[in-house]
């Protein structure tokens, strides 16, 4: 069986279908977590992308950007989670489509 | 023909994996595939020869925000299943759309390509022997990105704080 | 010892954001350590610290470079925006020393929340590179995100805080996969070094999808239509100061980074080089130009039907976007000017604005409805008057500041051949007076309510409408100083690009 070199061209559309997976989750899912979930599947993709374009060029210069998007990563988990919770301590629900005080 | 077999693997896990997070009806469950999820995509940073990143991804990714997750899921006990309640008016058509965004996005790839053909990937690591890339991963943080860097650790404080504000009961 | 790569000097040019970041620290310290009952102090410790910021930004004002690498860039254009959030900062924080005793919310961590994300906007607005920008943008995005949800009691301020972190994220990972890409095709991450490799000609639809990417994720930061659905909901849940910070600071600082982006990174695909649509060449001015129009029509059309004030501004603030487009679409010094010139007015007449909506949050009454308005003529004439000078400005009408920002982007417009987006900028503009009047109706013709007790303002507040009216009107009644430095400002943006020669 032959298979062709493996080039930055494959990581990107290892990469890119694993962003439209995210983009889709966040589409369809209402519970809030999993939707939030599916922004990190989204951010990966991004990290993929930056490390297989460092590794085309050989420098650190995407591995540098992934670390900072990590960092980005993990506040917005520590806030979201937080938003989550003081929201379900005053609603007890996560469905997105249950949020509607406000309409206009 | 190696790297070939490697890479398949890996996509097809990290495919798969990223389909039974946004599938499964059980958040607990899509928790545990996301773990999976990015340990696969470390596995990847290491093929890709960023052994650093892959240890971050692990510790961080699987080790911190997942852990997180998994107790936000089970502090917030849901006496009914989240998807119970459908709002009619939401579009599937929506979904659709982006369906069709994301066709445009790998024709768009793929013409690229076709274009201009990219050399293999050979890890730059390879080159450089036991140490890896960290060093010079290193220097980069401290050097050229010294300014986003310390703007990082302004925003991490941030989230620490805002994690204290936003959990804390009401006094 | 100095970090490697830096001078005595880079850290001279960085005072401005090494004292806002004292600030913040000092305010968290000052949380702790002060007793209770004396939090009030801390209102003026972090006015103290945006005051020095602002000394500190005039004594390097004037100088042009970049530091620590070549990633931050000391510019009039940096300066510019620098000063509006500084302004920006200490009226929000002046608006909310009483709001917050009466929602009984703690000051000390809001306030630090504040100064930091006034820290993520200098860095948006000063940064050359694309690792800068996006770590600046997420700094103030995150702040804000706390902000908006910081009265854990009230559910509608939860729901923004919910709506706002999730589309804001998104928007986020749509904005970090174009920079990947954009990335992938130059191998660097500084918008000047970006802009040298693609005049090459490389780029094809790898680089129109990257844009596209950039467009959509600052196009939600920005709130213009079709990335706005976000806006209204959280201007009506977030504590009115909060608001009006969001809406003039946010704005203006992902304004900057777009310029930034766009202007020193994509030069040379300004008109053409994204492929083709509709047999006509495609370039990033035309996604801009779409945005523009329904931004203006649909916030416009949407706004008339509101009786929530707050949520009139936000659909209001969504069609100045679009105005504020019309800049970006012309494409030239002289549109940048305009842009740089609208959105240092806007952010007078719409803090303004805000800050009515502050006056009439009181221990017992929400006061975000048109209706609570009513009789405010006798009930409080002065903020009535203040109120009358926003709305005014806000749809255009001389001799306010609004009235020289519309005309100088409709111009700039013209001057570049985009008439007919001049004129439909004009007729929207005529469309959005009947709401604004609607307001001033309220307040001097409807005097149910004239009986109810007059309207108390406390002398934080009387501050903020002073220096709103007077920035409203000096700047339209004598606009000269203030295009002066925006044109001064908006031609140091052009220059990493005279190389190219595309900018003048």
């Amino acid at each position: 069986m032959h298979f062709t070199p493996i080039t930055p061209y494959h990581y990107l559309l290892l990469s890119a279908a694993l962003f439209s997976v995210g983009v889709i989750g966040v589409m369809v899912r209402r519970n809030i977590i999993i939707l939030f979930m599916s922004i990190e599947l989204m951010f990966n993709a991004v990290n993929i992308n930056l490390v297989a374009f460092a590794a085309l060029y050989r420098h650190e210069v995407g591995q540098a950007f992934a670390v900072f998007v990590i960092a980005v990563a993990a506040a917005e988990a520590a806030v979201g989670l937080g938003i989550i919770l003081a929201f379900y301590r005053n609603k007890e629900t996560l469905n997105i489509d249950e949020m509607n005080l406000m309409k206009g | 023909m190696l790297d070939a077999i490697a890479f398949y693997t890996l996509a097809a896990l990290i495919l798969a994996f990223a389909i039974a997070v946004i599938t499964a009806r059980n958040p607990v469950h899509s928790v545990v595939f996301l773990v999976i999820n990015f340990l696969a995509v470390a596995i990847v940073y290491i093929v890709l020869g960023a052994e650093f990143l892959a240890m971050i991804q692990v510790l961080v990714y699987a080790g911190g925000i997942v852990v997180l997750y998994l107790f936000v899921v089970m502090l917030v006990n849901l006496k009914r299943g989240p998807e119970a309640h459908q709002d009619p008016r939401r579009q599937t058509g929506a979904g659709v759309g982006l369906a069709v965004a994301v066709l445009a996005e790998l024709t768009a790839i793929l013409a690229y390509t076709g274009r201009n053909p990219l050399p293999a990937v050979v890890p730059a690591a390879s080159a450089r022997g036991p140490g890896g890339n960290t060093e010079q991963l290193g220097w980069l943080l401290y050097t050229t990105y010294l300014i986003p860097f310390e703007v990082a650790s302004m925003l991490l404080l941030v989230a620490m704080i805002g994690a204290i504000v936003l959990a804390r009961k009401v006094d | 010892m100095m970090p490697l790569g830096f001078t005595r000097l880079d850290f001279y040019y960085l005072l401005p954001e090494l004292i806002v970041t004292a600030g913040a620290v000092a305010l968290l310290g000052g949380d702790v350590l002060l007793a209770r009952g004396r939090h009030r102090l801390l209102t003026w410790v972090g006015l103290a610290f945006l005051g020095a910021a602002a000394v500190a930004l005039a004594f390097i004002s004037g100088r042009e470079g970049t530091v620590a690498q070549g990633m931050y860039s000391v510019d009039g254009f940096a300066v510019f925006f620098k000063l509006l959030f500084l302004v920006a900062a200490a009226l929000t924080i002046l608006m909310s020393h009483r709001y917050l005793d009466v929602e009984g919310a703690r000051p000390g961590e809001y306030y630090f929340l504040v100064l930091c994300a006034t820290l993520g906007m200098m860095v948006m607005a000063a940064g050359v590179d694309l690792v800068t920008l996006f770590i600046g943008l997420e700094t103030m995005a995150v702040s804000f995100y706390i902000l908006v949800g910081y009265i854990k009691p009230s559910r509608r301020s939860n729901e923004a805080s919910i709506k706002y972190f999730l589309l804001g994220t998104f928007s986020l990972g749509l904005l970090l996969y174009g920079m990947s890409l954009l990335y992938g095709l130059t191998g660097s991450t500084e918008l000047r070094t970006i802009a040298t490799t693609l005049a090459g000609g490389r780029g094809g639809p790898l680089l129109a999808l990257a844009v596209m990417l950039l467009v959509a994720g600052m196009g939600f930061k920005i709130a213009a239509v079709p990335f706005h659905a976000w806006a209204p909901d959280v201007y009506e849940g977030a504590p009115t100061p909060i608001t009006a910070f969001i809406s003039v600071g946010s704005k203006a600082a992902s304004f900057a980074m777009l310029l930034r982006i766009f202007f020193e990174g994509l030069p040379a695909f300004r008109m053409d080089g994204l492929g083709t649509i509709f047999g006509q060449p495609l370039g990033w001015t035309y996604f801009f130009y779409v945005l523009s129009i329904v931004s203006m029509t649909l916030g416009n059309l949407a706004a008339l039907t509101q009786n929530n004030l707050k949520r009139m501004l936000a659909y209001s603030s969504i069609a100045h976007a679009g105005y504020l487009l019309i800049g970006i679409v012309a494409a030239t010094p002289r549109g940048v000017m305009a842009a740089l010139v609208y959105l240092m007015v806007y952010t007078f007449m719409q803090l303004g604005a805000f800050a009515i909506v502050v006056l009439m949050r009181r221990q017992d009454v929400i006061g975000d409805e048109l209706k609570d308005l009513s009789g405010l003529s006798v009930r409080q004439p002065a903020a009535a008057v203040a109120m009358l000078i926003f709305m005014l400005s806000l749809g255009g009408i001389p001799p306010t500041a609004g009235f020289m920002g519309k005309f100088s982007l409709f111009a700039a417009a013209i001057e570049s051949g985009y008439v007919g987006l001049a004129i439909i900028g004009v007729l929207n503009s005529a469309i959005s007076l009947y709401y604004y009047v609607r307001v001033v109706v309220y307040m001097w013709v409807r005097r149910e309510e004239a009986a109810a007790p007059p309207v108390v303002m406390s002398r934080a507040l009387a501050l903020v409408l002073i220096v709103a009216v007077a920035g409203t009107l000096v700047l339209g009644v004598y606009p000269r100083a203030l295009f002066d430095l925006a044109q001064a400002s908006a031609s140091t943006l052009g220059r990493a690009d005279q190389a190219l020669g595309l900018l003048r």
